[in-house]
């Protein structure tokens, strides 16, 4: 505000503090007060309409039970839970699936975006390929197309088993489970405790770098820790114990499942935003001058390292504003997990708001909840970016 | 289905409409519009609504709305089809995107009620939710099914009569819940579900679909009673009554021997009274419903038959579905249907 006023002197009715004028701020409250105004008409009016079907507005529905069943569930849940713990279910695996997705539509999509760019024509034309392909078809035809190929895995009976308690199949992958017990409450502190000594000596080393110049790699020793560490805890304290999954009838008992259906949204949602992640990557470097290339080359720095320690922090600030706009796509799209059957929220509210009648309601709480979600996004996406910008001293 | 969610929302917020309770508002808006929208089971649900080579809507549901506007517009053509999903049904009813859902709705106490606000009429068809499976599983019994996973439309009597099934005889179960009936079908085909479970009629309609149609049976249990009916708002006792004279009108047809063939010619010669009344040739039957015309029944009948041929032409023996009539015979024939006396 100030320094807009700096370049333009307004000539202000009323100087106020600030440098705001009394003409803005009447146009600021006017315009809050218009916005409130239709905002309570709208309500009044959904109120009107409502009470004219005989429609009842209210959440006490939430604590009625569903009775519907879900298959996917990350917390227990039976069909004679309620409707909230139906929507918490379904909130869940809407998360879980955008969570996963959008660690792997970053690096996915940073790899085509780097090889978008590389020097053979090959990889360059394919890449390109593949980005044109996905980014100009609908995603819910590539969301049928994924599911159709998942479908066309081998029956239970006949269940691909690569690895010894690994079993692909059309009811999905089936993997040992770790058992909640007391061994596993240790193993998963020795990875902690490794995981903090890699941290340690990864200080120590960047210290000695600045001081000496000589670079040493930790990764060696910093992996022996996090193998070592939970084996010798397994040694002094026991194992954890693992489920393994076993054919018992129709299907597979115990285990964990990941559905067809979770792993065909997660497929489509990962390739296609990795599609428009590779392009703003691609930006991103591109944007960075020509002359940084040179000047790090000139410094004598591998390819690799140019990249990490000049070009891409540079390039972050053009890449991280729209690529928050993805992770927020990503996490809308999901919502077209109705059409291939996997139960995000949109899909257990739907079934509610078929089942109870109230559509206003489901629909203000799975509205309110993309809200949060977008926002707390939006807001972590923003701190980074204000950690990474280029700091002007 | 997401789309008519937001629909029933964006209607429920936005429609600047009259909001005192008129009787009969409902079929003014009907006839204001000269159209009746029926909600009909997308993408399809062959014998009972389906699109065919042209894209004119055909089958028993389609007829039974085009009955309806008979009845409302002396005119069958003055009919809408919009095909809803059973997740998308109730609220495009609701929101007033249709007026009418004719798509094997289940009569039940909670969609009656005053939480839903929807009127049942009539019932149309007596069914029993089934399951189907692979003939090669060598299930003879849906008790043989602990562990199966199930293929089942969300937002159906079907999907809570399943969890309760299961519950009751202390069974697992792993639910496959597609809203799109196409794609729902397509799953089972290719092996993700052991099991697909509606009811009986929907599932013999969409066997028919199936890349081997003869490798599947449908179980015998009935796990639960589907009375399928059209339904519409309540509130519009008009509408109501048109509706459930309409549907009692062709078992009533069936009842007196009247068929497509020979409707015109009784309506001129019977001198029974009863028949006289019900074709219009004395009283004022249609006036008291408030029909279009007061020979309605004749028409419909000159139009689409009684029931009996009705289910023939759609869902007979001698249709690809070939359902018996079972419970959907006439009282007097040891069936459940009985249209009160149209007098």
């Amino acid at each position: 505000m100030s320094s807009t006023a700096a370049l333009a002197p307004p000539r202000p009715l009323i100087p106020l503090p600030g440098g705001h004028s009394m003409r803005g701020v009447l146009w600021q409250a006017g315009l809050a007060i218009a916005v409130i105004l239709i905002g309570w008409s709208l309500y009044n009016n959904m109120l009107a309409n409502m009470a004219a079907r005989g429609l009842q507005f209210g959440f006490g529905f939430l604590n009625r039970s569903a009775g519907i069943p879900i298959g996917e569930h990350l917390i227990p849940y039976t069909p004679a839970d309620t409707y909230q713990r139906a929507l918490t279910v379904g909130l869940l695996n809407t998360l879980r699936v955008a969570v996963i997705g959008v660690v792997l539509a970053t690096v996915l999509g940073i790899l085509l975006g780097l090889a978008r760019l590389s020097s053979n024509p090959l990889l360059r034309g394919l890449t390109g390929g593949y980005i044109e392909v996905i980014r100009n078809t609908p995603l819910v035809l590539q969301l049928v197309f994924w599911h159709a190929i998942v479908l066309q895995l081998p029956s239970v009976r006949q269940a691909l088993n690569p690895l010894p308690g690994l079993y692909l199949s059309q009811r999905g992958l089936k993997t040992p489970a770790l058992m909640a017990d007391t061994a596993l409450f240790w193993a998963a502190v020795a990875v902690g405790v490794a995981l903090l000594a890699w941290w340690l000596l990864l200080r120590r080393e960047r210290a000695r770098q600045e001081a000496t110049g000589e670079r040493r790699a930790t990764w060696a020793p910093g992996l022996a820790l996090l193998f070592g560490l939970p084996i010798l805890a397994g040694y002094v304290i026991g194992a954890p114990s693992v489920e393994w999954p076993v054919l018992a009838g129709f299907n597979f008992r115990g285990g964990l499942t990941l559905s067809p259906e979770f792993f065909a949204l997660l497929l489509g949602l990962v390739i296609y935003t990795a599609a428009f992640i590779a392009e703003i990557v691609r930006a991103g470097i591109q944007s960075v001058q020509r002359g940084q290339w040179e000047a790090a080359r000139a410094l004598g720095l591998a390819p690799g390292r140019i990249m990490r320690l000049v070009i891409l922090p540079q390039a972050l600030r053009v890449i991280i504003p729209p690529l928050t706009s993805q992770y927020l796509n990503l996490t809308k799209n999901s919502s077209l997990a109705v059409v291939i059957g996997y139960p995000d929220l949109v899909s257990v509210a739907n079934t509610s708001i078929n089942q109870t009648g109230q559509a206003v309601e489901v629909i203000a709480i799975f509205m309110a909840v993309y809200l949060i979600i977008s926002l707390v996004t939006s807001l972590l996406m923003n701190l980074y970016n204000r950690a990474v910008a280029l700091k002007e001293r | 289905m997401k789309l008519t969610a937001f629909a029933a929302a964006a209607a429920a917020f936005l429609m600047f409409g009259p909001s005192q309770a008129m009787a009969g508002r409902d079929l003014d808006q009907i006839r204001a519009r000269g159209q009746l929208l029926c909600g009909v089971q997308g993408p399809s649900n062959p014998g009972f609504g389906f699109p065919n080579a042209q894209g004119q809507w055909q089958g028993f549901n389609v007829e039974v709305c085009r009955s309806v506007a008979i009845t409302i517009f002396g005119d069958p053509n003055r009919v809408q089809f919009v095909p809803v999903t059973t997740q998308s049904r109730f609220p495009a009813l609701s929101s007033g995107e249709v007026d009418i859902l004719s798509n094997n709705s289940t009569w039940t106490l909670t969609r009656d009620s005053n939480v839903n606000r929807f009127n049942f009429p009539a019932i149309v068809f007596y069914d029993g939710q089934s399951m189907m499976v692979p003939r090669r599983l060598n299930v003879t019994s849906a008790r043989q099914l602990d562990g199966a996973t199930v293929c089942v439309q969300p937002g159906t009597t079907t999907e809570l009569n399943l969890a309760d099934y299961f519950r009751q005889h202390n069974m697992r179960f792993t639910p496959v819940v597609v809203a799109d009936l196409d794609e729902l079908r397509r799953a089972y085909d290719s092996g993700r579900c052991d099991v697909f479970t509606n009811d009986f009629a929907a599932l013999a309609a969409q066997r028919t679909l199936l890349s081997r149609p003869a490798d599947h049976v449908i179980l015998p249990e009935r796990i639960s009673k589907e009375p399928l009916g059209p339904v519409i708002r309540q509130g519009d006792e008009e509408l109501t009554n048109i509706v459930a004279w309409t549907v009692f009108a062709l078992v009533e047809a069936e009842e007196l021997g009247i068929t497509q063939a020979n409707v015109e010619q009784i309506a001129g010669s019977s001198t029974n009274p009863i028949v006289r009344r019900f074709l219009g040739v004395e009283g004022n039957m249609g006036e008291s419903i408030n029909a279009a015309r007061g020979d309605y029944a004749r028409q419909i009948i000159r139009t689409f038959g009684n029931y009996g041929e009705i289910y023939e032409r759609w869902l007979g023996e001698r249709t690809p579905l070939g359902l018996e009539r079972g419970m959907n015979r006439t009282w007097m024939n040891g069936g459940l249907l009985y249209a009160p006396p149209a007098r």
